[in-house]
């Protein structure tokens, strides 16, 4: 199906959750509103004649300045069965980052809540277990959003590290790995 | 004797056993250990020999570049994605390379979609050997990584000779690709192909009746094609599973539409069956090489489009405008893109490896995100490990074939 006939289908289905259909390059996003978004993606997955069988993707971006809604949920999805393609994006305002969740819709959704949560701070309701993935656990801020500084401040540093400086200084102690190798 | 007995209480063994408290036990594997092929941290919960619950903890090599490609322009960004699955450096270059085109609209030439296809074959065939020398090796048949990385070498040796790298290559380019091949490499990679489908034999010979092999790999690992499809896996893992999806099939990039190819699929979904996948893709793959070879038109290898673009250099020290493009390209890099954003998926060896990219019609990408194959495959290891035996997890985390560098970015 012409991923266009999905966005008019999606629109049919539920009108007051579209906001825009948009096409760049032969690829369709949708916007939506986010308090259905489980719905949608249900109806997205079990709809025969659409069967969005596949989460391709699923990602944060931050548009800091913007209006009304900061923050969007992108899905990328692709159904095996007919060859189509289509992208979904939630909207998110700044004072709430939150929606629900799509794992038990796709199992794949997992990680890749989790990594948004770790990256923008948005929460998924109903996850099964949200906690950072690929920074620390106790890493202060959302290194993604775009008012995230890319360089601290002069002689910043993560506080695990100072844990770390200790066990090298201990190992020292122990001449183990320093520069003097007992003889 | 009697005494002796009751001194070490032998003969109350069976009774006590019955009597004594089993516990489950929590291991750490990794981050450093051997056969996690990378920084990959396991905590297992095993009860006796079988895995209760099993909890993969990623991150330990997460170097930010999805933030740091905001920073940069979209020219500067390609060396950073060979540093992603650094296996198989060339098949990300290139999936960055055509999403990139897309956004921008560019047609590559057809020598270059060519030569693009024969490299990324050629990664393909490189990161598969080292996932069987490897897989191999942890499993416990040390020969056939010595016998792969023979192969490995002359294919390293190639792409040395093609561009100067052999792991990081940054070969191709957006609007085509860095330097033209000449009729001596490609008889070079021609004669390989030759040999190569011998070499393939032998590794079998070496390993697919081998018994210890076989009980080590069938029936471990199973994951069904519903849940396969439903945990977005990719690449030889579901095709494993017996689901016929392969990004060059069902969405066509290159000239993979041009030559004879089949999709090798699986139908138990075993660690055996995955090993079985791969395998065959290094017929495919070997194939492919030669097809494109024989076939390989002449004409340009760069796009003209000069405001994204390079201009050829003999113009460049003649003409002023060309000239005047040159510098602004390498001094500032592309000063606009077109607005919009973009999904492009390409079949890296791993799986599928995704670009989704937004421009804001700046040079450089708003949000760049990398979907890596390794990272939905590792989300899926609790799920192939609960349940089996704790050797096993070795023989499943060498089936997913993952690259640490591409699930943390």
């Amino acid at each position: 199906m012409e991923p266009l006939v999905i966005a008019e289908k999606l629109k049919e289905r539920f009108p007051q959750e579209v906001l825009d259909v948009a096409e760049f390059r032969g690829q369709v996003s949708v916007t939506i509103k986010k308090d259905r978004i489980k719905e949608i993606c249900r109806y997205l997955h079990d709809e025969p004649d659409i069967k969005m069988s596949y989460l391709s993707d699923l990602c944060g971006v931050d548009y800091l300045g913007r209006r009304g809604f900061r923050f969007e949920v992108v899905y990328n999805l692709y159904s095996l069965t007919h060859r189509h393609r289509i992208r979904v994006k939630a909207l998110l305002p700044e004072d709430d980052p939150s929606i629900n969740t799509v794992t038990d819709i796709w199992k794949g959704a997992n990680w890749h809540e989790r990594e948004t949560y770790d990256m923008f701070g948005i929460v998924f309701k109903g996850h099964p277990d949200l906690r950072r993935i690929l920074l620390p656990e106790d890493w202060e801020g959302f290194p993604l959003r775009k008012d995230y500084p890319v360089t601290g401040p002069e002689g910043w540093e993560w506080k695990g590290y100072e844990e770390v400086k200790k066990l090298h200084e201990h190992d020292r102690e122990w001449r183990i790995g320093g520069d003097e190798r007992p003889k | 004797m009697k005494d002796l007995n009751n001194k070490l209480n032998i003969s109350n063994i069976s009774s006590q056993k019955a009597r004594i408290a089993t516990r489950e036990l929590t291991i750490n594997m990794g981050p450093q250990h051997p056969a996690t092929h990378g920084v990959l941290r396991l905590v297992l919960e095993i009860d006796g020999e079988t895995i209760v619950r099993c909890t993969p903890y990623v991150g330990y090599l997460h170097r930010g570049v999805e933030k740091h490609t905001e920073q940069l322009n979209y020219l500067q960004i390609i060396p950073h994605t060979d540093r992603l699955d650094y296996i198989s450096a060339m098949a990300n270059n290139i999936g960055y390379c055509i999403a990139v085109e897309r956004l921008f609209g560019i047609e590559v030439p057809e020598r270059a979609q060519y030569i693009r296809t024969i490299v990324a074959e050629m990664t393909r065939i490189l990161s598969h050997l080292l996932w069987l020398a490897t897989h191999a090796l942890d499993i416990g048949a040390m020969t056939v990584f010595l016998y792969c990385f023979r192969e490995r070498e002359k294919l390293q040796q190639l792409l040395e000779r093609l561009c100067g790298a052999r792991l990081t290559v940054s070969y191709p380019r957006i609007g085509g690709v860095k330097k033209d091949v000449d009729a001596q490499w490609l008889e070079g990679l021609y004669a390989f192909t030759e040999e190569f489908p011998m070499r393939i034999e032998q590794y079998e010979a070496l390993i697919d009746k081998n018994r210890i092999w076989l009980r080590r790999t069938k029936g471990v690992g199973i994951i069904s094609p519903e849940e396969a499809i439903n945990m977005g896996l990719s690449g030889p893992v579901i095709r494993g599973s017996g689901i016929p999806y392969d990004v060059r099939r069902f969405m066509p990039y290159g000239v993979y539409d041009k030559v004879r190819w089949e999709v090798p699929t699986g139908k138990n979904g075993d660690v055996y069956d995955r090993y079985r996948v791969r395998m065959e893709e290094f017929r495919q793959s070997n194939s492919i090489i030669r097809q494109c070879i024989e076939k390989i038109p002449s004409g340009p290898i760069m796009a003209d489009a000069p405001k994204f673009i390079l201009p050829p250099k003999d113009t460049v020290l003649t003409n002023m405008e060309q000239l005047i493009h040159h510098f602004v390209l390498i001094t500032k890099g592309p000063q606009t893109a077109p607005e919009g954003e973009i999904y492009v998926a390409t079949e890296a060896p791993k799986g599928e490896l995704g670009f989704y990219i937004v421009s804001d019609g700046t040079g450089k990408p708003y949000r760049l995100r990398i979907r890596p194959p390794s990272f939905v495959h590792i989300s899926a290891l609790p799920k192939l490990c609960e349940g089996s035996l704790v050797a096993d997890v070795i023989a499943n985390i060498g089936s997913i074939d993952i690259v640490m560098g591409e699930c943390d970015r």
